[in-house]
């Protein structure tokens, strides 16, 4: 375990960036949001971004390829490129977790090399919740605010920061500014870990679990009635999904610039009604068969699929941006009968 | 206030009035309040809702509702009878399948407000001599209801209905001292390269998520432009912070005339950015070039942009 103190933890974050891009949460007047660390720029008190921090492994547009044409002769021009080191700082335990989700659909077989370009170059340093609030619930998913994953895990303490690297990129990183570290051992951060879990237990949300939900479940879930009422006031916006840190959905076009073609790729949300349209229309032609999806993929099909693990994080980002005020929570409730009262 | 609604809502229902009720429906919170339909009885007393945080505007679900079997009541404050009457003027609403009562309505609180102040782990929300004591796991905190109303509500243009079958609470006034053009004035003193440079900066946040355009009461076309594939302009990806820009000044464009001033489109923005000043620069315009004009006021007002006057600027 290493220590900074406070008086030298900006000069830290600024040696950081002086060798690699440093992303940390800034207030903004939309909320906070991830911007590039320089000198003088403040640490958001939010407990957490309005965006998540997928956008840096996975962004809402990209650049596929380019194709040019001569007559009949079509040139595939790769645009790939290598992807710069960068270090996200302050990623909190629910977003961390989400990068795990993202990995299962995104470096399985095919392994998707734009993601994992990105992946393999970023360094995602966690910051434990201090400040949990109402919306938040990743402990129903196993997740732990007190003692987040990533590759360095930093606790604010009274004075200062504790780090511990859990992985040799996070190894690396505490080398590079052992400077501005002292060794420490881990009392404050034992205390720092059960100031925060005594207030996990008193949050809102901390009774809610997934009894009723998850694998298996696609026959006792997908009919049930109650999911018109759920859905009937849903705007069909794309809100739930944009600010979400584990939909993985997208579309990919051409764009035709007039000298040549890009094929690009962007967030799709299951809750447009052009979702998955195909030669033949579309799928899911009523919200109700959107707003289903976005939550029966969440709560069954991606546990189906990847062990039993849920696709959501308990971020809380859905409740406190909805429109209508309708989500995973609302759903989970509803749905998982008796299990949640 | 809940209470009359809840037994007026329950007595239409047992009379055959309407076979069912539009209102909110509580959450988890005393904040997360949803739009809802209530079918009977029990599900009113299981469910109905009113409070302080029922701010979103119930006009624009009468589109499908009103189409549906049967008469729907439905609860609007002064600012949704607005959308209600434009809905109206615009063919949108069929008056006849739906029964609406008024309610009072002196500002709704936004629950973001209080979280940009830096309160969170909100439990709950009490009244105490006009303010707020806001309830959370870290402690109490009293905050004055004008810090914690909607930045809409405290540029309330109307508290009048206009349009009901019955009222619960009384009738108010147009507030002509609204303010409400204020920052539009602000922002119209500005040197081109300022309003451009501001604008730039709030479009920028823009995600796309559209939540704008699916709750705004104006925008009801059956399908948006910019969702079909055959256009030629529709775009899912926010592939340039220009072309963000463009959507929401042609959407401003595109409701002119028949925007309220609601406010829902900055109510729902996830990104905060304020777009009912697009629309209210083009409502004091209007005022301003064609005589003071209230969209949804009078359905059967001519619109300033579908007539023509030999009096008009462009004549």
């Amino acid at each position: 375990m290493k220590y900074c103190d406070l008086s030298k933890f900006y000069d830290l974050l600024l040696a950081i960036s002086a060798k690699q891009s440093l992303y940390v949460p800034v207030n903004t007047k939309g909320g906070a949001t991830w911007g590039r660390y320089r000198e003088g720029v403040e640490l958001s008190r939010a407990t957490n971004t309005v965006r998540s921090a997928k956008d840096f492994f996975f962004p809402q547009t990209e650049n596929l390829m380019e194709f040019k044409m001569e007559g009949k002769k079509i040139d595939v021009i790769d645009t790939r490129e290598e992807c710069e080191d960068f270090v996200l700082f302050g990623v909190r335990a629910c977003d961390a977790a989400s990068f795990d989700i993202l990995d299962r659909v995104y470096l399985v077989d095919p392994v998707d090399s734009y993601y994992k370009n990105r992946r393999e170059h970023g360094t995602v340093v966690t910051l434990a919740c201090g400040r949990p609030t109402d919306t938040c619930f990743c402990q129903t998913f196993g997740i732990d605010a007190a003692d987040p994953k990533g590759d360095l895990t930093v606790w604010e303490l009274e004075n200062g920061y504790a780090f511990r690297a859990n992985t040799a990129k996070g190894e690396a990183l505490l080398a590079s500014v052992a400077e501005f570290l002292t060794d420490t051992d881990d009392a404050a951060v034992e205390t720092a870990k059960t100031q925060i879990r005594s207030i996990l237990q008193k949050l809102p949300l901390a009774g809610l679990t997934t009894e009723g939900l998850g694998k298996g479940l696609t026959k006792e879930l997908f009919d049930r009635p109650e999911w018109a009422s759920l859905s009937e006031s849903c705007l069909g916006c794309g809100t739930c999904t944009f600010v979400c840190p584990t939909c993985q959905c997208y579309d990919i076009r051409d764009f035709d610039t007039g000298h040549g073609i890009k094929r690009f790729r962007c967030w799709d949300s299951c809750m447009y009604s052009d979702f998955t349209k195909m030669a033949h229309g579309n799928p899911r032609v009523s919200q109700l068969e959107r707003f289903r999806q976005r939550f029966m993929h969440k709560l069954v099909y991606f546990p189906d699929n990847n062990d039993g693990i849920f696709g959501c994080v308990g971020c809380g980002r859905c409740l406190a941006k909805c429109p209508i005020s309708m989500n995973i929570v609302k759903v989970m409730k509803t749905m998982s009968k008796g299990g949640n009262k | 206030m809940q209470a009359v609604m809840e037994k007026r809502a329950l007595e239409l229902l047992a009379d055959g009035t309407v076979n069912r009720v539009l209102g909110w429906t509580a959450g988890e919170f005393i904040y997360d309040v949803t739009p809802a339909v209530f079918e009977t009885a029990e599900e009113v007393q299981n469910g109905f809702l009113y409070n302080d945080f029922c701010g979103a505007n119930l006009s624009k679900y009468l589109v499908k509702e009103s189409r549906k079997e049967g008469k729907i009541l439905v609860f609007l404050k002064p600012c949704d009878t607005y959308s209600f009457n434009q809905l109206l003027a615009e063919h949108r609403i069929i008056r006849e399948n739906v029964y609406v009562i008024g309610i009072e309505c002196y500002g709704k609180v936004d629950v973001e407000k209080l979280r940009e102040m830096g309160l969170s782990g909100i439990t709950g929300i009490r009244k105490a001599d006009g303010d707020f004591v806001v309830e959370t796991i870290y402690g109490e905190k009293t905050v004055k209801q004008a810090d914690a109303m909607a930045e809409r509500c405290l540029a309330c243009k109307s508290k009048r209905h206009v349009v009901y079958d019955e009222l619960i609470g009384e009738d108010g006034e147009v507030v002509e001292d609204c303010n409400r053009f204020d920052m539009v004035e602000k922002l119209e003193q500005m040197t081109p390269e300022e309003r451009f440079a501001f604008w730039r900066g709030e479009l920028s946040r823009c995600i796309r998520c559209n939540a704008c355009r699916n709750v705004c009461p104006a925008c009801t076309c059956e399908q948006c432009v910019f969702d079909n594939p055959n256009s030629g302009v529709a775009q899912k990806a926010a592939a340039s912070s220009f072309e963000e820009n463009m959507f929401h000044i042609i959407r401003a464009f595109h409701v002119v005339g028949r925007c309220t001033d609601c406010g829902e489109c900055s109510r729902v923005c996830p990104q905060n950015i304020p777009l009912h000043l697009l629309n209210r620069k083009f409502i004091k315009d209007i005022n301003s070039f064609y005589g003071t004009y209230q969209a949804g006021e009078d359905p059967n007002a001519k619109p300033p942009l579908g007539t023509f006057t030999t009096g008009d600027r462009e004549a």
